[in-house]
């Protein structure tokens, strides 16, 4: 049977050429994105504002959305929206913030309640008073920094700073990109979104890592290689595995948004956006190249001043450049004795880091 | 990599094998689970989204709380000092602290020595947190009492406390399955009803401290000059509670309080067949009320309830009995009510709702529905495309992720986990990530087995590279679940259970199962060559 191949073996893009254009439009769109931040501003949801949210169905069928917002502006309780919300008969109600405190939220329902008449089901009522919801957007706001620390963290220790920090940087970029789509789409910024934020960073950081196992071990094997060449070798060995992952992972998103109903279709759209769109692109684009730029394998380049032509592809790796592993004595017996486990075990090359060759 | 010991191979599949049984109640229905033994009895909870129910957020009044615990105080000064028989000038409150001067400079000592009896340390004689209730300072003979934070703070504690076990009464009553009544934070109760057709009726018995008092009517002094603004001071004025609103001047002393009661049934009038409420008092209410109701035959009495008259009935002749009952324009719905406000106490301070979630039954069923489709959807394409990737590889990676699924579903269910529907979207993000480590395996295969080693060396050391690789990319993206589960609530914290959860049962799998199906296959066959 012959196999599906998306990506050719042995790519040799110049991926890190790219960074020329990719660290300008970056920074561009990211600009762009904290504009519109301040200029759009995001669409708070109640659980951050406060208010009032109510989804009711006609149960005839087709609701008099005109009539409905008649009748509901009639009730002096501020601000009303009202959308359409799936099918025909279904209605999302927003009522603002309702001044005179937390008593003040339930009374405005009460009085909806008694307008819209007792008909119609009301599939779901949410409240949230101005106390819970300053303390929900400050909870949130903690919880995404803490995110980023505690990463940061174990990539500090997993890696190197200077890894600890691109990943960083690439990733409060994938974030802000995230939150400017968010402003232009003007998509509901609530809990939910706070969970997909986390999740986007938790995809990208996912995608990044992946890319930054490679840059290690090829740091570790070719000593005398500079790093744009590293860097290059590590991307296009790692190319493959991230397009079937991001095509596996847009199948199920997809599948997400086109069947999990309008309840978590802002969810969803915010997820394809920032782990489909930005987190590949961050991850090959941004924080591969950054390494270049925190220093990451200073010194390689002066090292290399006699160029070895012979590996400027690493994937079409000479015999020669090949660790002995010591895997290959025993390739042709395995698993045949007990005790025989820690003689497969595959030896990696020695565990110096990095640092250490400068 | 691919040597796995007998005991190793048969540890992995026991384990699996465990945790995916573990599943199992949950596709039974609960009559059956019902009949198993206790610990077989673990299963999924429906998340309030989905089967539909309310979600309530309550404070407790701390303000009221405060005011309450100082006025306590300024009555006990009060007390201290009229027993003690020492004159006193200006008592009065300023925020937490209760002031008092002694008219005699003569006095000034012993009301201290009096006064400084009422500071006991907190936490009773076990507490030993060295801290006091009171700070009593004097100057000349001024004395000031200061409620001090550690009291206030164990005051509302004990009111939260209290006023759980009261919610608890009164939900209980509605006869609704499994509520979940729990603290939050320091002055937060958080009600979970689910499948509650109407959340009205449970917001008006949350929302009423039912604190019933019978009091009597001042008859000395005309309401309307009461109404001109001049109240005696030992005196309220009062509404009543069905409209049109009648007002009423009522002596703040409390003949009998609810706290005496035992008993409160909803019945109806035998003469006039209205619904009323008919309670009984315990033998030290019954003797206080005889004794009131003996020096104030022919004077009219008021039960009040929240600050509201209910009925100011005259005392036609000694109740002597210890029961009575109340009556006053109910509905059947109201006298029900309010027997099973007065059944369960009253709270000790007001509630408010700051956040109220309800999800009616309809929704919850089309989100289930919504759920559902989108699942199978999804890991439907995602077996599609693995399988045409990696052919045989393939079907072992989506044996591998079925597995990891069964697992999920066993974890939450020892857990006796909350199933969302965000909780349902990290199911199904769970399925990409489980993918995601087969493919890294697989990748680091094809790669091995391009720089020339054999087919056997090539799957050996593609796993052994890639479970680092998996390692590192699933606890940073697990950093974040973990987040997302602390900061989480309700529906959020869902996701994070489930998305946090796939992650462990992912590395898992990739380090065992996935490896033991491809050693498995790999002694079966011996291959030479190999097609991935």
């Amino acid at each position: 049977m012959r196999l599906l191949r998306l990506v050719p073996d042995n790519t040799k893009f110049d991926f890190m050429r790219f960074r020329h254009i990719s660290f300008p439009l970056s920074a561009l769109l990211s600009i762009l994105a904290i504009v519109l931040y301040f200029s759009h501003g995001l669409n708070f949801g109640i659980d951050f504002r406060g208010g009032t949210l109510m989804e009711i169905r006609e149960p005839a069928g087709t609701a008099d959305i005109a009539k409905m917002r008649e009748t509901l502006s009639g009730l002096n309780l501020g601000e009303v929206q009202l959308q359409q919300f799936g099918s025909a008969g279904e209605v999302l109600i927003r009522l603002a913030q309702q001044p005179g405190g937390e008593t003040a939220q339930q009374e405005a329902v009460q009085k909806v309640r008694a307008a819209l008449g007792d008909q119609i089901e009301y599939r779901r009522v949410e409240v949230v008073g101005p106390r819970v919801s300053g303390e929900l957007l400050s909870y949130g706001i903690i919880g995404l920094g803490l995110a980023i620390l505690g990463i940061l963290v174990y990539l500090w220790f997993r890696f190197e700073w200077q890894f600890a920090l691109g990943a960083m940087i690439a990733n409060v970029h994938d974030l802000v990109l995230t939150i400017g789509f968010m402003s232009i789409a003007q998509i509901d910024f609530d809990l939910t979104s706070i969970a997909a934020l986390l999740t986007i960073l938790g995809y990208s950081l996912n995608d990044t890592v992946v890319i930054y196992d490679r840059i290690r071990e090829i740091l570790r094997r070719y000593k005398k290689l500079p790093m744009p060449e590293i860097l290059n070798a590590s991307v296009n060995q790692t190319l493959s595995r991230s397009v079937i992952t991001h095509i596996t992972v847009t199948l199920a998103l997809l599948a997400l948004l086109l069947f999990g109903g309008p309840a978590i279709h802002s969810f969803t759209a915010t997820m394809m956006f920032g782990v489909v769109l930005v987190g590949t692109y961050t991850s090959i684009f941004i924080a591969a190249p950054m390494l270049i730029y925190l220093g990451v394998g200073v010194g390689r380049d002066s090292i290399s001043a006699e160029p070895e032509p012979e590996i400027i592809n690493p994937n079409a790796i000479p015999a020669r450049f090949v660790e002995d592993t010591g895997a290959d004595e025993i390739a042709d017996k395995p698993a045949a004795r007990p005790g025989a486990k820690s003689s497969i075990t595959n030896k990696p090359a020695p565990k110096s880091k990095p640092k250490g060759r400068r | 990599m691919l040597y796995f010991s007998r005991w190793k191979a048969a540890a992995t599949i026991l384990t699996a094998l465990v945790i995916c049984l573990c599943a199992v109640p949950n596709f039974f229905s609960p009559e059956v689970v019902a009949g198993w033994p206790k610990w077989a009895q673990r299963h999924l909870v429906l998340g309030l989204d989905l089967q539909g129910g309310s979600h309530i957020l309550l404070e407790v009044d701390a303000n009221a709380v405060r005011k309450e615990k100082v006025e306590t105080t300024r009555d006990d000064v009060r007390r201290v000092l009229r027993d003690a028989r020492i004159g006193y000038t200006g008592l009065a409150v300023r925020g937490n602290t209760v002031e008092v001067r002694v008219r005699d400079d003569a006095n000034a000592g012993q009301a201290l020595t009096k006064l400084r009896e009422l500071s006991v340390p907190l936490g009773g004689l076990l507490g030993g947190s060295g801290q006091r209730n009171l700070d009593i300072s004097s100057d000349g003979n001024l004395v000031r009492l200061t409620v001090t934070d550690a009291a206030m703070l164990e005051r509302i504690r004990q009111s939260v406390e209290q006023s759980i076990q009261i919610i608890e009464r009164r939900v209980n009553e509605l006869g609704t399955v499994e509520p979940l009544i729990q603290r939050q934070g320091a002055d937060r109760i958080l009600v979970q009803v689910p499948g509650l057709q109407d959340p009205a009726r449970l917001k008006e018995l949350l929302g009423k401290t039912a604190k019933l008092d019978f009091r009597m009517v001042d008859s000395n002094t005309p309401v309307e000059q009461a109404l001109q603004g001049r109240v005696p001071p030992e005196d309220d004025l009062l509404y009543s509670a069905s409209s049109p609103k009648t007002p009423y001047l009522i002596e703040k002393r409390v003949l009998v309080s609810g706290g005496d009661l035992t008993d409160a049934q909803p019945g109806f009038d035998q003469r006039t067949s209205e619904p009323i409420v008919s309670f009984r008092f315990n033998t030290s209410g019954a003797r206080k009320f005889a004794q009131a109701t003996q020096e104030n035959v022919g004077r009219p009495f008021a039960i009040v309830l929240d600050n509201e008259v209910i009925s100011a009935p005259v005392i036609r002749e000694p109740i002597l009995g210890g029961s009575g009952q109340i009556s006053g324009s109910f509905t059947v719905q109201s006298a029900n009510d309010l027997a099973i406000l007065l059944r369960a106490g009253a709270l000790p301070a007001p509630l408010t709702i700051i956040e109220e979630r309800t999800v009616g039954p309809g929704l919850g069923a089309d989100s289930i529905e919504k759920g559902k489709i989108s699942s199978y959807v999804g890991a439907g394409l995602v077996v599609l495309f693995m399988l045409v990737t990696y052919g045989l590889f393939g079907l072992f990676a989506n044996i591998a992720v079925a597995i990891n699924v069964a697992m999920i579903f066993g974890v939450l269910s020892m857990l006796n986990a909350t199933l969302t529907l965000p909780g349902i979207a990290g199911i199904v993000l769970t399925v990409g990530i489980a993918v995601d480590s087969n493919v890294l395996i697989y990748e680091r295969i094809r790669e091995e087995l391009r720089a020339g080693r054999s087919a056997i060396n090539a799957i050996d050391a593609g796993f052994s590279r890639a479970l680092a690789t998996i390692l590192d990319s699933n606890i940073t993206t697990f950093i974040a679940a973990a987040v997302l589960f602390y900061i989480g609530t309700g529906p959020v914290r869902g996701f994070a259970v489930t998305f946090g959860i796939g992650i462990i049962t992912t590395v898992f799998t990739a380090f065992t199962v996935t490896r033991l199906i491809v050693a498995t296959w790999v002694r079966w066959r011996r291959p030479q060559r190999l097609t991935i």
